[in-house]
């Protein structure tokens, strides 16, 4: 897709360029749909067959190297020439318009949110898969601030989220402690661990940071997995205390002393209440989340953080000590991660090393990537188009990755920036010429 | 002001400042001018702590900063304007000049932003438009507006004619001259050696890591060696 860019591609004619880049397709999809899609092994009794599809196989060629054609056609048109410079082009106007109606959509959006358990068409599945997006879009926003805002890329971030789990689902079971006491701690946690892995990692930027931090994701992974006296390895903890509603449990009944959360109301029990409580407990730790993130935008440490991304020398030029400013997005953005892992052990009542493997990581960095680095909104975009998608398509079971795939091909094709990939100044002065008038912050 | 004594810096093991002795008085223009690769911006960078000088001395009013982490130096009073501009590109105009005053209390930045307007009002003009999209001259407006954010009594800037056109090149070199006369000392890294020469007080020529001339501006540019070596050849 580079090359499209080259000048020197450029040059030549359309057509020869079309041309040539539907033969370079046919080849590269040849060379891959012989093993997929051409060979098949079937077991025919006792042994395996090798089946050959080649009528299939020609087929996905000619719709492979016909989608090509046309994604060439459709970026040759003339108005698309502005979009090759400055990004102003089909998805330009969609952040835009984002842009300066922030405020109003965040609103929206978190009145829809809390609203949701309410309508008529919220089952128990429906506001699961709400939590679901909500725990995504917490990762997503914690893993923000270390990628989108200090730079720095970490494709271990799920390490944070599964010493978050971990610190909860031990302590609960082991000790006891109730869930409000465990969460400040399981992010204290993860926060630490995120300083023990920014420690090493202090001067690497890049490449480098990120096979470091894959590492660190691995690493605590299969410490998780083989410390089995401590963890119970792979077998993973069970019966994992669910939280209360200020010393009111989601029950039917309830032990001697402790109320139950519908006696408490006066209300008819039903299941669903956990359902919505624990729904409402995500929105607020995500909430939290956004918010600290918007703030420390505009203080010194999270300008810091933009500033670092940009420019390290620059940073320590005007006396910012980028060890500190790593470490803290390190610290803070594991934080989050650790409270959701918390959120994540109380909500599932088990926790084991599987679900903390790499492509959670990915999904993670994928949210921040394709939303737009260092944007809250495209965040929340981002896990609607990898996270709910897949879940709305269940039915098309067989063709859910295939979609999965083509959204992420689309969205780098239209934004390559992401979603939202175009920064807001947190601060904006009126033109010269009204002087006198006081600074209007944005978010 | 600012006392450098005997510095020799090494990158590895390549010796990049080999015994390097400056001395800058308070008030002054003091150029340093040589060829690429001479040693000019390591000086500039050892002044600033990144990379430390591994022998020698760099004095700041009487005060060793020679071992003093470069994010505390800019505290003590000397600015950097860095090689190749070095500003905020998805930043504005605006929030890189905030940046700039990060080492202060921040309760002199309105008077601050006012000066570095006044000095340079193309970038009042721009001071929402983000860093990246102003033009060569104008970032490097911006990365001298924004070393002076921090009120130095010391500005190092590191070839700020970098890249430029020769009428902006002018411009810029004007603007250095009016800091100066506002009290600010200036210790100014060039390739352009006419232009330097032509503002400073007085200069060094580095050759190799060595300090090789020094002089009032004036003598410089009437020595014949520098004549052949740096200034015939376009300028």
């Amino acid at each position: 897709m580079s090359e499209s860019t080259n000048p020197i591609r450029a040059a030549r004619s359309p057509l020869k360029t079309i041309v040539i880049d539907a033969c370079l397709t046919a080849f590269v999809v040849l060379i891959l749909a012989i093993p997929f899609i051409g060979l098949k092994s079937d077991s025919v009794g006792t042994s395996l067959q090798l089946v050959t599809r080649w009528p299939l196989m020609f087929a996905v060629i000619g719709a492979m190297v016909a989608g090509r054609v046309l994604l060439n056609l459709w970026r040759m048109r003339p108005s698309a020439a502005p979009s090759a410079k400055g990004g102003k082009g089909v998805g330009a106007t969609l952040s835009a318009w984002g842009g300066s109606h922030i405020k109003m959509i965040g609103v929206v959006a978190f009145v829809a949110a809390v609203a949701l358990p309410f309508m008529p068409f919220s089952n128990r599945y429906v506001v699961d898969i709400a939590t679901t997006f909500l725990i995504y879009v917490m990762l997503g926003w914690g893993l923000n601030i270390v990628v989108g805002l200090a730079g720095l890329l970490d494709l271990g971030y799920v390490a944070f989220y599964a010493v978050g789990a971990y610190t909860y689902a031990l302590i609960a079971t082991q000790l006891g402690w109730s869930f409000w006491l465990c969460l400040p701690l399981a992010g204290l946690f993860a926060a630490m661990f995120g300083i023990m892995l920014g420690f090493p990692v202090l001067r690497l930027r890049g490449d480098y940071l990120a096979i470091v931090t894959l590492g660190f994701g691995e690493i605590i992974r299969i410490v998780l997995t083989n410390w089995v006296d401590f963890t119970k390895g792979p077998d993973g903890i069970s019966g994992i205390p669910r939280p209360s509603f200020f010393g009111a449990v989601f029950s039917r009944s309830a032990p001697e002393g402790v109320t139950t959360f519908a006696d408490l109301f006066g209300i008819a029990y039903s299941s669903q209440h956990r359902v919505i409580f624990l729904y409402f407990l995500i929105l607020a730790l995500a909430g939290v989340t956004n918010l600290f993130t918007l703030r420390m935008r505009r203080l010194p440490t999270g300008r810091a953080w933009e500033a670092l991304r940009e420019d390290e020398i620059a940073c320590r030029s005007l006396g910012i000590n980028p060890t500190n400013v790593k470490l803290s997005a390190f610290a803070l953005g594991a934080m989050f991660a650790g409270f959701a892992g918390a959120f994540f052990s109380t909500r599932q009542g088990f926790v084991s090393p599987e679900s903390f493997t790499f492509i959670e990581s990915a999904i993670i960095l994928a949210i921040v990537v394709l939303g737009g680095m260092g944007s809250q909104t495209g965040v929340v975009l981002a896990v609607f188009a990898l996270v709910i998608l897949p879940e709305w398509f269940r039915e098309f079971e067989q063709y859910r990755m295939f979609l999965f795939g083509a959204a992420m091909v689309l969205i780098m094709v239209l934004k390559p920036t992401g979603v939202m990939g175009h920064r807001e100044p947190t601060i904006r002065l009126h033109p010269p010429g009204k002087p006198g008038e006081q600074p209007e912050v944005v978010q | 002001m600012l006392k450098i004594e005997g510095v020799h810096t090494f990158y590895g093991k390549i010796e990049a400042l080999k015994g390097v002795d400056v001395n800058i008085n308070a008030g002054e223009i003091v150029t340093l001018i040589g060829a690429n690769g001479a040693g000019k911006s390591t000086l500039l960078m050892t002044v600033f702590g990144k990379p430390q000088a591994r022998s020698g001395r760099v004095l700041f009013e009487g005060q060793d900063i020679t071992r003093v982490p470069a994010h505390e130096i800019v505290r003590l009073g000397i600015a950097q304007s860095p090689e190749g501009r070095r500003i905020f590109a998805r930043m504005t105009v605006y929030e890189n000049l905030q940046m700039g005053c990060l080492p202060t209390d921040g309760s002199h930045f309105e008077d601050d932003v006012r000066m570095v307007f006044d000095l340079f009002p193309r970038l009042e003009e721009r001071r929402n438009q983000r860093g990246g999209t102003l033009s060569g001259g104008e970032q490097q407006m911006l990365a001298i507006g924004r070393a002076l954010m921090s009120r130095p009594r010391l500005l190092l800037l590191d070839e700020p004619s970098l890249g430029l056109a020769p009428l902006v090149v002018r411009q810029i070199f004007e603007i250095i001259k009016k800091i100066n006369e506002a009290g600010v000392t200036v210790f100014l890294v060039e390739q352009n050696a006419f232009h330097a020469l032509k503002l400073a007080h007085r200069g060094y020529v580095m050759v190799n890591g060595n300090i090789t001339l020094s002089g009032t501006g004036r003598e410089l540019l009437d020595n014949p060696e520098i004549r052949a070596a740096y200034l015939e050849g376009g300028h």
